[in-house]
């Protein structure tokens, strides 16, 4: 029995640029990946939600800021807290602590210049559902391109986040300032996911690293596990 | 109402765009230190009542100007000229 391809919703804000390298990845992934436009306000049957990167209504005000009021953010709210699998890559990570779905916020780097570079990563959880089919301690290679990628959080928040193990991915050397070298984290629940590097612009070799595909397809499966448990 | 909302980077947090307006100032030979760069937003606000008009910026502060996990910010009330 070939088992069934998962469902991922690639979120469409309008100033968003990298929506359809997330959607090429999830189908080369093997699974079915389709696009949401902002104005929805309901999603379709999915098995996951991906909020891609890009520069979502211009990055006004504060990036993520007015995105997060999007019609579709509000069923994204309810499929995250009805456990549904959620993933913010870069401005989608962004979007996603704005809307109070992941802890912590990003700020503009502390170089104040745009970052367009291959990054180490380190792994220090393999046991969410986007990180399965890594180790932990594990060495990535995944691209950043951001001007606003320094992940904050105060000291009490920070802690808090150590203690609960909500830092899933840091960077192996400084990049943009980020507290603690922070370059994902997921929510209390583990079922929400925000990164700053694009694992969708490394799952082929060719473009100089597959590490990516490591993340995405831990989703995917975790998301046909989900599907499959549903079925 | 007018109100003009000042949001500012909050005391403590590192303020990388300050740290370069002062050091371009300091070039151009002003002894200056402590610069911060925060954000105005103007608005006319359709109430005429003053504590009713602060506390619906206050709303829109909390919601959506501001960022309280990094900003803090003020609100400056004036009557409508005429």
């Amino acid at each position: 029995m070939t088992s069934p391809q998962p469902r991922i919703g690639v979120l469409r804000f309008p100033g968003a640029c990298d929506d359809r390298d997330a959607l090429w990845a999830f189908a080369a992934l093997d699974a079915e990946a389709v696009f949401v436009w902002h104005t929805e306000t309901e999603l379709p049957d999915l098995d996951a939600v991906v909020l891609p990167g890009g520069f979502s209504y211009g990055d006004y005000l504060r990036c993520g800021a007015i995105a997060r009021f999007a019609p579709a953010m509000a069923a994204v709210s309810e499929f995250a807290s009805d456990g549904g699998l959620v993933l913010g890559i870069c401005n989608g990570f962004q979007i996603l602590c704005e809307a109070g779905l992941l802890p912590g916020v990003l700020r503009r780097n502390e170089s104040l210049s745009f970052v367009c570079r291959d990054v180490p990563l380190i792994v220090e959880r393999a046991d969410t559902p986007f990180t399965t089919r890594c180790t932990e301690g594990e060495l990535l290679t995944i691209p950043v391109k951001h001007g606003e990628g320094c992940w904050y959080a105060d000291d009490a928040l920070y802690e808090e986040l150590v203690s609960r193990r909500q830092v899933v991915l840091r960077y192996a050397e400084p990049v943009n300032g980020s507290r603690a070298d922070v370059a994902g984290v997921v929510n209390d629940r583990g079922n929400v996911m925000g990164l700053m590097p694009h694992p969708e612009h490394a799952v082929d070799p060719l473009l100089g690293s597959a590490d990516g595909a490591l993340i995405l397809s831990s989703l995917v499966e975790s998301a046909r596990e989900r599907a499959l448990a549903a079925a | 109402m007018r109100a003009t909302v000042l949001v500012r980077p909050k005391q403590g947090i590192l303020d990388p765009q300050g740290q370069a307006v002062e050091s371009s100032l300091r070039q151009l030979g002003f002894s200056v230190g402590d610069a911060r760069v925060g954000r105005v937003v103007d608005l006319e606000v359709d109430s005429t009542d003053a504590l009713t008009a602060r506390a619906e910026v206050e709303r829109m502060c909390e919601q959506l100007l501001a960022n309280p996990l990094i900003e803090s910010y003020e609100i400056e009330l004036a009557e409508d000229e005429g």
